[in-house]
């Protein structure tokens, strides 16, 4: 039998069963749907966690008071450290370490800020002008911090784009002044967009210079030393030289802990992905549960068109050929199934896509085939039984007498 | 061309054994006209079943054109079927979906012959059995005459050397009837082995060779030469 006259006899069989070849063939499409769109959700959600990572960079490395014996986790948000890291620590590391692009010292804290009659309580970062370049922070209006040396304090500040909102609504922030605790800081620029990083809102927070902010605050220590490594530096041995040139500075003591976003992003990245393929397999159970579906309607089918088969047979059909006109049957069904479930899917995603515009949603191309191989392989394991049936029948059994 | 040997052929019904053939031996020549009859379950069909190689006898030999063929597999009978064996039913056996064209063209599609070659064949039949007007239509917009011709087409369209035809105006009436038969006998004198079971006295005293059966057996063998050949004269013109 030719594949071509194949195709068209089985295209006319289901043609004949509309109902039934519709009902399998939903089956089929919302078991590949399903996968599709789960998929397109993990690795969505995946990329949208990588891409609130990449404010970052990978490039990036930060230092803070404290050991943290388990690398890879997350790094405690407040160190409970032996010993400060201190500003001219920092300022020895910038001199003597090689490979150092842009360093920033962090001081961070919690205070209310006022303006008028308006009060809010903020993150308050002391920090210096390359801490903008370290975590791609961009300028909405006025400038920067000033690059002045870093143990002078200047009373000016820099304020997320939400702050500026509360603090100020349309008017306008440059030039004013605003009030922390019993300093009085001049406003000389706003953040641009949402400013969102490691958990941290920093629309809402105000940028002072970091000698201000130890004032404020009436600290010596650092919270953290951020810093940029130089383009083609490798971050790992950086990381242990810095380790090693603070072990100096700190008379032998390994007290801080260097970590790289990089690390985290990893496991984060690995976590997602196992995520996602556990929820695709579930997604997957679907797929088999519509090749038991087929496998009754393909039963249903040979019971139905025992008669034929029997006809066929005394035509001289050999058993090879009937069991090929009920798998082709099934594969057919399979087959158009996929195609519908992957529209649909992509339609789904689609739909997502324009609710949440926020999060990546993408149908990997290794999703869609492997959800289509699967109902394919499913179709015609499950037919193989139900069509074997059908070709193993005794012709004259088959047929009937009437 | 067919030669049975002790052939027997028993079914098996709950605890009782029926014995649809007992120790038959048969020869049937090239060309021959045969009707077989005989009263329900005397096993005119399982004899039928067991020529057109659709069923297995129990015990004894099969012979079809001289060779054995008891130890063939499902392969190989199907491939005798196809190419050497018609089967004439009569309920027609069409498939509905398909029109009169594609159910004669089934056979030609099965054997995986070229479409070109298909059409040619096929449209030939048709015209020869005079229902070429009626090729695109389906089964169920056909009379019961036209579609046991369509049948007939189809048993015919592999040129095979045998045809079994089991009550083939059983259920159509008279004049139908009569119209099918002088095709099957048309192509019985173009060479075609013909073989006709049924239970209507008057078809089965046309044919040449008459084979009666009781409870599993042969039990009569007359040839009637004269009767025959004189029906067969007239049968065209009767027909139409």
């Amino acid at each position: 039998m030719r594949p071509a006259d194949l195709l068209r006899f089985t295209l006319l069989a289901l043609r004949r069963q509309r109902f039934r070849s519709l009902m399998q063939l939903l089956s089929v499409a919302i078991g590949v749907a399903s996968v599709v769109v789960l998929v397109a959700l993990g690795e969505g959600a995946r990329r949208y966690v990588l891409g609130e990572f990449s404010f970052i960079g990978k490039d990036t490395v930060v230092m803070f008071p404290g050991r943290k014996s388990t690398t890879g986790g997350m790094p405690p948000v407040t160190g409970v450290a032996a010993r400060d890291i201190t500003l001219a620590d920092m300022l020895t590391i910038q001199r003597t370490v090689a490979g150092i692009e842009s360093i920033a010292p962090v001081v961070v804290g919690n205070a209310p800020v006022s303006h008028a009659s308006l009060e809010r309580d903020s993150t308050v970062i002391g920090t210096s002008a390359d801490f903008f370049a370290v975590r791609k922070l961009r300028i909405a209006q006025g400038s920067m911090l000033p690059a002045l040396a870093l143990d002078i304090g200047t009373p000016v500040a820099v304020i997320g784009q939400k702050l500026k909102q509360e603090l100020f609504g349309n008017r306008r922030a440059i030039g004013q002044w605003v009030r922390l605790r019993d300093y009085r800081f001049r406003v000389i620029g706003v953040l641009e967009g949402r400013g969102d990083s490691f958990g941290m809102d920093l629309s809402e927070a105000i940028f002072i210079p970091v000698a201000s902010a130890q004032a404020v605050f009436n600290t010596n220590g650092l919270f953290r030393v951020v810093l940029k490594a130089r383009e083609g530096v490798a971050v790992e041995p950086l990381k242990n030289e810095l380790l090693a040139r603070m072990k100096e500075l700190h008379e032998g003591e390994e007290d801080v802990t260097v970590t790289s976003p990089d690390a985290m992003i990893s496991t984060f990245d690995g976590v997602l992905r196992v995520l996602t393929l556990g929820v695709s397999g579930i997604a997957a159970i679907s797929l088999v549960v519509a090749g038991i579906l087929v496998m009754n309607l393909t039963l249903m089918s040979v019971s139905q068109r025992t008669p034929e088969i029997g006809l066929l047979k005394a035509l001289g059909a050999t058993d090879v050929q009937v069991r090929a006109i009920f798998l082709a049957e099934a594969g057919l069904l399979a087959s158009a199934g996929a195609l519908a479930g992957m529209l649909g899917g992509r339609v789904a995603i689609a739909l997502l896509a324009a609710l949440y515009p926020a999060v990546p949603f993408s149908s990997p191309l290794w999703a869609l085939a492997a959800a289509s191989a699967l109902a394919l392989a499913t179709a015609l394991l499950f037919a193989w039984l139900p069509a074997g049936k059908a070709a193993r029948l005794e012709p004259v059994l088959a047929l009937g007498r009437r | 061309m067919i030669e049975l040997r002790a052939l027997s052929r028993t079914f098996r019904l709950g605890d009782s054994e029926v014995h649809a053939l007992r120790e038959v031996n048969l020869g049937i020549g090239r060309g021959e006209y045969v009707s077989v009859m005989g009263p329900s379950g005397s096993g005119k069909s399982t004899l039928l079943n067991i020529l057109g190689l659709l069923d297995r006898p129990d015990s004894g030999e099969y012979l079809l054109n001289g060779a054995p063929t008891a130890g063939l597999g499902e392969e190989a009978r199907a491939r005798l079927r196809r190419e050497h064996v018609g089967f004439v039913f009569q309920s027609y056996h069409l498939v509905s979906r398909l029109t009169a064209r594609e159910n004669i063209e089934l056979p030609l599609m099965l054997a995986g012959s070229p479409p070109r070659e298909r059409q040619r064949t096929v449209g030939a039949v048709l015209e020869r059995l005079g229902i070429a007007d009626r090729a695109g239509h389906l089964p169920n917009q056909l009379s019961g005459g036209e579609r046991q011709r369509v049948a007939i087409g189809r048993s015919i369209v592999m040129k095979p050397d045998l045809l079994l035809a089991d009550e083939p105006t059983g259920n159509l009436d008279s004049r139908a009837g009569a119209e099918v038969t002088a095709l099957l006998e048309e192509l019985n004198r173009d060479g075609i082995t013909l073989l006709v079971v049924t239970h209507d006295a008057t078809l089965g005293r046309r044919a040449a060779r008459h084979l009666s059966m009781l409870d599993g057996a042969i039990s009569g063998d007359a040839l009637a030469a004269d009767t025959a050949s004189a029906a067969r004269a007239q049968s065209p013109d009767a027909a139409r």
